[in-house]
């Protein structure tokens, strides 16, 4: 990298279901004055801004030309990005690049969705898949991942309770954090008795639509380390994209995350990731993706992810810190859904995640972005570089 | 910062009104193809990195470039990033992924098939939701506005940006992928319809129009070692105005004039007029080059006018603007700033053809999103 970078601050709004109150842009203004605010920074500060949505699914139309005076950046240098699920990642991706040239000072990623403002199902089912295979075929996200989850239960010899498990410790997680969206307080009964939507996807397995606002402010090692004494260093990251559909992966239940991950690996030293990352944001669609993200990332062998719920050693305070913010499945502002595990990834990084916190010192953590049907963007923080 | 950006190879298609017979992948195919056909390249490690996509989800259909990029085009697992913005916006960023020293090697790719759309529609959800949206503004009618003001205050006159159409019709005789050719007189433009007042038919981009443009950007040892004649990227800006049409000095383009100086401090360019050899403008009304060419500092504010009819930017002339044809003689909105920079290097390595500008070695490409031009990006090359 021409110049090493580093988080120096973090945003969010309150995720909701509907935000009626606000227009997408005053959304917008809220997580970027929180940004400011942990960065202590204005917006004169800034010289670039990065942002995205999944345009399709709020039903825009170039929307950052009405948002960046809403943001009071009118004369700034930027631009807009998108790539369906993975969108935030690639906001994140394009800031980092930015910054690491070294020719800005402070650039700021902000990513949103606003849910209720649109039928986002077109471009959450249709636009997200390739028209002439898998577009043809009612092949939303709900029955992607049915299909995933059967084949793993077939492969990993699960059953339906394990998926209800992972969905309780997601749940229990995202009780403890003031912005996460469903804080339902479940239990393995409700869960399991929950509506079915795609055997064995019930209502409660799959992420909810969401408004809500995600952003962060990245800046070369020289200005970093002017504006704060806790930056999250940013190591590396990847956008891995493939393309291509469900229909022609060899394994059903995997995505690029195992091959996006190990590459990332290789090139930072990492050869024993749950030992070598301490804590794990990792974008889970539905439920029983966790289990298979578990095992893609590198933390266990193929296809037994479900016996570590099974000897509760997954959550918070347990041996493997996996989604502490409560993940996708409690709040999936779709577009800002990367940004937002990004921002909780440099939370526990700075020992600033509350009452989530992972207990003990957090050297290295790992965010991820999910899109399409098996794209990953990976995301690797550092407490020190 | 690390090193020069080179762009290595660059491909466009035949700009056409419809093309019924080929699928966006295809489109994509053909010019991704191409470029690294020309250069040996493939998507593999130590090859090409990854892809920087321009183009719009609601112009193009599929929410996504990677679905084709993945398997179509064979940039399977590879690290691909969509910028939604014009192309210019993508070669921006492709140089920002280069100097930041995270790639290597990037494939850029734009495609826009405006005939399987209704532009005019998408552009006027393009307006903000609240107080633009609502009195039916969209973008051929933020342009009407602003070439109103900007002819009123500065007394261009309707022959002055005439004169711009038949140039542009006239340069792109020369150039095999343009989509219009026909030699028009001041009058036949003036004689038009009405588009939109003071806009002529005559004097807007072509609409629809399909097709696609892609290159290779490559960092300074890499671009010397693929090829022995590397086109530097040597300055980039871009900037945001306003939105709100009401709180913008329509007459003068400031955020263009801002891109323009942020791109020229990276190059150390401080004549324009007398240093660039060439320049690659988007200019999808009449009225467009000649304010844009005061925004890139061709000429003084309100001066647009007076440099068409001196006859610098001819073809011949000090700066010749456009030899290309421009987007006056039909380019897809998405495509068109990336196919500016394409131009450029063609100019830069005297591959241009019957349009060539001889002996040209500086060169500036200019792009251009959102309504009446809010959104700029300039892009300086040298060979």
């Amino acid at each position: 990298m021409a110049e090493r970078i580093a988080i120096v601050g973090v945003g969010q709004t309150h995720h909701k279901s509907k935000r009626l109150d606000v227009t997408t842009a005053e959304m917008c203004a809220e997580a970027v004055e929180r940004c400011l605010e942990d960065a202590q920074m204005t917006m004169k500060d800034i010289d670039n801004i990065v942002m995205g949505s999944f345009e399709v699914a709020d039903g825009y139309y170039s929307p950052d030309k009405w948002i960046i005076p809403e943001l009071g950046a009118v004369g700034k240098s930027g631009l807009e990005m998108q790539n369906v699920g993975t969108t935030g990642g690639v906001v994140a991706a394009t800031g980092f690049n930015i910054a690491a040239t070294g020719l800005f000072d402070a650039v700021l990623c902000l990513a949103w969705q606003k849910m209720d403002e649109a039928a986002g199902a077109f471009g959450r089912g249709g636009g997200g898949t390739n028209e002439y295979w898998t577009g043809q075929f009612p092949m939303s996200p709900i029955t992607n991942f049915a299909r995933r989850a059967y084949a793993y239960m077939d492969r990993s010899g699960c059953t339906e309770e394990h998926f209800a498990m992972v969905r309780v410790k997601q749940d229990q997680c995202a009780m403890k954090n003031e912005y996460a969206q469903l804080r339902l307080g479940l239990t393995l009964e409700k869960v399991m008795n929950d509506a079915l939507l795609a055997w064995p996807i019930r209502r409660l397995h799959m992420c909810p639509t969401t408004a809500g606002a995600a952003a962060c402010i990245v800046c070369p090692e020289g200005k970093a380390k002017k504006v704060t004494n806790k930056p999250v260093w940013v190591e590396d990251w990847y956008t891995c994209h493939q393309g291509g559909s469900l229909t022609m992966a060899e394994d059903p239940t995997s995505s690029t995350l195992a091959y996006a991950s190990n590459l990332v690996y290789k090139r930072n030293g990492i050869t024993n990731p749950p030992k070598d990352i301490q804590a794990w944001e990792v974008y889970e669609p539905a439920s029983p993706a966790e289990l298979r993200w578990i095992e893609e990332v590198g933390i266990c062998e193929d296809y037994t992810a479900w016996k570590l719920f099974e000897q509760n050693k997954v959550g918070i305070d347990k041996e493997i810190p996996f989604n502490p913010s409560g993940g996708v499945t409690a709040t999936n502002p779709i577009g800002a859904t990367p940004v937002v595990r990004l921002v909780e990834a440099a939370l526990q990084v700075r020992g600033d995640a509350g009452e989530h916190q992972i207990p003990g010192t957090i050297n290295r953590a790992m965010a991820t972005g999910y899109g399409g049907q098996g794209e990953n963007v990976i995301m690797l923080l550092r407490k020190t570089l | 910062m690390a090193g020069r950006v080179g762009i290595v190879a660059v491909a466009q298609t035949k700009f056409e009104g419809k093309t019924l017979d080929k699928h966006t992948a295809e489109l994509m195919y053909d010019v991704t193809r191409d470029v690294m056909g020309q250069t040996g390249l493939e998507f593999k490690e130590g090859s090409i990195d990854g892809t920087v996509a321009a183009s719009y989800d609601l112009l193009s259909g599929p929410a996504g470039a990677y679905m084709f990029l993945g398997y179509v085009v064979g940039a399977y697992q590879r690290e691909d990033e969509r910028v939604l913005e014009d192309g210019a916006l993508a070669v921006y960023y492709g140089a920002m992924q280069i100097l930041s020293g995270h790639c290597d090697t990037v494939l850029l790719v734009s495609y826009t098939k405006e005939s399987a759309i209704d532009k005019n529609l998408y552009e006027w959800v393009g307006m903000d939701q609240i107080y633009q949206r609502r009195v039916g503004l969209d973008f051929v009618s933020a342009a009407g506005l602003q070439a109103m003001r900007y002819t009123t205050k500065y007394g261009i006159t309707p022959e002055q940006c005439a004169k711009v159409v038949v140039k542009a019709r006239k340069n792109a005789s020369n150039n095999p992928n343009a989509m219009c050719c026909d030699s028009l007189t001041v009058d036949d433009v003036l004689r038009s319809k009405m588009l939109c007042d003071p806009i002529r038919v005559q004097e807007a981009k072509p609409t629809p129009v399909d097709g696609a443009c892609a290159m290779i950007l490559a960092s300074e040892d890499r671009a010397k070692k693929i090829t022995d004649k590397p086109v530097w990227i040597t300055g980039l800006g871009t900037c945001y105005d306003q939105h709100d049409l009401g709180w913008r000095e329509l007459a003068d383009c400031e955020s263009l004039t801002t891109a323009a100086q942020r791109a020229y401090k990276m190059a150390g360019i401080k004549d324009p007029m007398k240093e660039f050899d060439v320049a690659e403008i988007s200019e999808q009304y009449s009225y467009q080059e000649l304010l844009w060419s005061e925004g890139l500092g061709f000429c003084g504010k309100g001066e647009g006018g007076k440099l068409i009819d001196s006859g610098k930017t001819d073809m011949g002339g000090e700066l010749p603007i456009n030899p290309s044809g421009g987007m006056l003689s039909g380019l897809p909105v998405c495509v068109a700033g990336m196919q500016r920079a394409a131009e450029c290097v063609l100019q830069l390595r005297g591959e241009a053809g019957a349009r060539q500008v001889s002996g040209a070695t500086k060169a500036v490409a200019h792009g251009v999103d959102g309504p009446a031009g809010q959104l700029q990006c300039v892009i300086t090359l040298e060979n």
